[in-house]
């Protein structure tokens, strides 16, 4: 019975050859439109460290004035944590993990005479940074506890600055001239770079930025290199008129901290600890703010608190969905319009036996039918979309592609619109009164 | 033309015509709107940054190694010189890193006089006190002629008035918008600024125009100062201005003249720029956006389009054999045609009507999620007009096709 839908289904769209063309090429229109659109979306949302992801938590704390003016839609000073924060939190070891970080540019001076020096992009932060995110290393390790406490000069690099600057070699053991100081290599990781970096500070280009190289932040610290070739790449914010440009002032924000916490016991807890870290730094007089202010993001809470979708992307969706609506509204109104010029052929098919089902399912399948063309129309559309996409300079846009997922997901959107858009056209079809219709013949 | 059998064929394809109306209404709405946002798009890659930028090109150097922080300055008169004597540079000024446009701000909450200073000092706040977060230019001498900028009231700087590096001046040039901010109806000249607690900033001269380097926002967009400050860090932005066809030429020479002074430098591609290239730059996003929202919107009318005339094709053929009746009982060609128009004038007619409320409540939905402004109300009337035209030239082509059925088809069975 299905083969022969279709091919009734087939022999009525050829009839009307540039109407079945048109239905094809406005929902292959919006169909694209629309898949472009959720696709960059899909990639901006994704989970930039499966597996791991679920048991990372971002600790934040309020410690503004009272009457310090937030600003509803920017970065506010207290995304980032102040120094004296993020140790207490450290040295707390209340996590079965704690890092601090913080982003970083360093001007690195190359061995190789034939090479410029150049500035990377990178991060301090603690030892436990490693193991915590589940950094691959090709060779070496991260730095250990007692380098973070004797503020050692070591450093890590990614496989393409350490191939940059030691070629095929082995780099660990090496040295690294970072400002006018040597550092030791003692770990070379994979060239490692979540999408979105999320434990990258508000400022950073969250979707094309990669880390180069990483140092402890104790020594970046105590470095005399602070700010001359050692910088703080991310937002620096203080709020007392005292010391703004301190690093380790308790109104300075600029440390970003990432928490690993297994069990939602340990969520719990460490929620709570928060809470009375708070309440213990306002009865010292440090906080003004309610301690309640202090909170504990799930990774992907945290993103959601970032905004990292611009607000151009998610209006262009909307437009892209708008568009679909407009599309699935005129296929509708086409479909209804040829499916009832064919109430002769239905009367006479309901007169020989056919049950109103019957009609229903012939015209659902004539109308899935529109739907798999305009979805595979839709497709191409949709790759010429994420190509164009893919030339911009947006931050974004190199990730622009579909998954095999996305693939399917664009086909089954079709299909859907288009039955969906079937379904009224089909159902006053199949209520067509079989003797009427013959009697007016 | 009578419009009552029209309206009682419309009634028998009730469901049909509803939704083209509903298609030609929600096509109005997003269109109007749609179109507003590219208008505001156009406007702010258009607005005027009150400098010569035909004729400027940037570049941007950081000097390195351990004698960098010694002496900036004299390392950038060494590099003034080097870049003044590049054929084809007609004058050349450094500045610390803040340029229109260039997104590197330096701003600071200034006051526009002593009793605005203290109370603003007594909330620790600025809001409501008359003080204005504004973006403060430094250049060494020569910024404002090589930059272009219009001076329309005042004097330029004096050598003597030029402070080094991190030291405040004491006297500025403000931009024309800040000026009627800060002193509505007043003379601007001889006033005194506040930047924080030190000592007072007389203003000597006020600038047409000058954008800031980031957009925060219409009205705030021109609130600018330069301070007569000569840069003294290692990296710094060297402005060149020359004819617009030798800038690409100069840019380049610029960076060897540059490493032949010092090669203990670190010039980044990235900020070697025309500034046409800078502006470009800052509004991709814009004008992707631009891009974007005008295919969208055709495509959305191309749909509607299609729509309509598959439509209109349909009833054609549906009602030939009424026509042919009647043609023959003495309608003309021209009463056929005006049929078919005068129906599909309905049906946009109801949608239009329709979708001047959706444009309007889309808008206000828009406003309150993507701060959008309202929509200025003659966009209704011209959308409005424009769906009309597009269903007349949609229908176009069907209604003649019926007008040209002839009258004998009356007589021949189906």
């Amino acid at each position: 019975m299905f083969s022969y839908y279709i091919e009734l289904a087939l022999r009525s769209l050829k009839r009307t050859p540039v109407l079945t063309a048109l239905m094809v090429l406005a929902i292959g229109l919006g169909i694209g439109a629309s898949m472009t659109m959720l696709t960059v979306l899909h990639v901006m949302t994704q989970d930039p460290l499966p597996g791991r992801s679920a048991h990372l938590y971002y600790p934040h704390l309020d410690p503004l004035p009272t009457n310090y003016k937030t600003d509803p839609l920017g970065t506010n000073p207290n995304q980032n944590l102040t120094w004296p924060d993020a140790m207490a939190l450290l040295h707390a070891h209340r996590a079965v993990r704690q890092a601090a970080m913080a982003g970083g540019r360093v001007l690195l001076w190359p061995q190789r005479t034939d090479v410029q020096p150049f500035y990377v992009d990178g991060h301090y932060t603690t030892h436990a940074f490693f193991d915590m995110f589940g950094v691959p290393f090709v060779e070496g390790s991260g730095w250990t506890a007692t380098d973070d406490q004797a503020s050692a000069r070591v450093v890590v690099l990614t496989q393409t600055l350490a191939r940059k600057l030691f070629g095929a070699a082995n780099a660990v053991g090496k040295t690294v001239r970072l400002g006018e100081l040597d550092y030791r290599v003692v770990g070379v990781t994979k060239d490692w770079a979540p999408k979105p970096l999320f434990y990258a500070d508000a400022s950073a280009q969250f979707y094309s930025d990669v880390d180069q190289f990483f140092l402890p932040l104790s020594d970046v610290l105590n470095s005399k290199q602070l700010d001359g070739d050692l910088r703080v790449s991310g937002n620096i914010s203080g709020w007392s008129d005292s010391n703004g440009d301190n690093l380790r002032d308790p109104s300075t924000t600029w440390i970003q901290f990432w928490v690993q916490l297994d069990t939602p016991t340990q969520v719990a807890t460490y929620r709570q600890f928060l809470v009375d870290y708070s309440a213990e730094q306002k009865s010292l007089g440090r906080y003004q703010r309610p301690p309640t202010n202090a909170k504990l993001y799930s990774l992907m809470g945290w993103l959601q608190y970032e905004n990292l979708v611009p607000d151009d992307v998610k209006l262009q969706m909307w437009l892209a969905l708008g568009f679909l609506g407009v599309a699935m509204l005129n296929i509708v109104a086409l479909l209804l319009a040829k499916f009832l010029r064919r109430s002769g052929e239905i009367s006479v098919r309901r007169a020989m036996g056919a049950r109103t089902r019957d009609i229903f399912v012939q015209f659902g399948i004539e109308s899935a039918l529109v739907g798999v063309a305009g979805g595979l129309l839709g497709l191409g559309i949709s790759q010429i979309g994420l190509w164009s996409i893919r030339q911009r300079p947006d931050d974004y846009a190199h990730l622009a592609s579909m998954d095999p997922s996305m693939l399917v997901g664009t086909v089954m959107l079709a299909i859907v619109a288009s039955v969906l858009a079937g379904m009224l056209p089909a159902w006053r079809a199949c209520r067509v009164p079989p003797a009427l219709q013959l009697k007016a013949q | 033309m009578e419009i009552r059998p029209i309206i009682s064929t419309l009634r028998r394809h009730k469901l049909t015509a509803t939704l083209l109306t509903l298609q030609v209404a929600f096509t109005c709405a997003i269109v109007c709107n749609v179109a507003f946002m590219i208008a505001n798009r156009v406007q702010q890659v258009s607005l005027p940054s009150g400098l010569d930028e035909n004729v400027l090109s940037v570049i941007h150097s950081t000097g390195i190694g351990p004698d960098a922080e010694t002496n900036p300055w004299a390392q950038h008169e060494a590099d003034l010189a080097a870049l003044r004597a590049i054929p084809g540079v007609e004058s050349v000024v450094a500045v610390s890193y803040a340029l229109p446009l260039n997104r590197n701000e330096w701003s600071s909450g200034t006051c526009p006089d002593k009793q605005a200073l203290d109370r603003a000092m007594q909330v620790m706040s600025m809001h409501g006190t008359g003080c204005i977060d504004s973006s403060i230019y430094n250049g060494s001498p020569g910024l404002i002629p090589t930059l272009g900028l219009n001076l329309v009231v005042g004097r330029n700087f004096l050598p003597d008035e030029y402070v080094l590096g991190q030291k405040t001046p004491p006297v500025a040039i403000i931009s024309q918008a800040l000026a009627h901010r800060f002193y509505p109806g007043q003379d601007p000249l001889g006033k005194e600024m506040y930047n924080g607690a030190k000592s007072p900033i007389r203003v000597i001269g006020v600038v047409k125009t000058l954008l800031r380097p980031n957009l925060h926002g219409t009205g705030t967009n021109y609130d600018s100062i330069i301070w007569p400050q000569k840069p003294n860090s290692p990296g710094s932005d060297y402005v060149m201005r020359s004819a617009p066809q030798n800038r690409e030429r100069i840019l380049k020479a610029a960076k060897a003249a540059l490493l032949k002074v010092n090669p203990s430098r670190i010039i980044n591609p990235k900020y070697t720029q025309t500034y046409t290239q800078i502006r470009a730059e800052y509004f991709q996003r814009d004008t992707t956006m631009i891009g974007l929202l005008i295919a969208s919107a055709l495509g959305l009318l191309f749909v509607t389009a299609l729509g309509i005339t598959g439509l209109a094709n349909f009833w054609v053929g549906q009602r030939t054999r009424s026509i042919g009746i009647r043609r023959a009982i003495g309608a003309t060609r021209g009463d056929i045609l005006r049929y078919f128009q005068t129906e599909n004038f309905l049906i946009v007619t109801f949608g239009v009507v329709l979708g001047v409320l959706l444009s309007i409540g889309l808008n206000l939905l828009l406003m309150q999620h993507y701060e959008l402004p309202r929509l200025p109300l003659w966009y209704l009337p011209v959308g409005a007009g424009m769906l009309w035209l597009l269903g007349q030239l949609a229908v176009l082509a069907p209604a003649l096709r019926a007008s040209r059925v002839p009258p004998v088809v009356a007589t021949r069975s189906v």
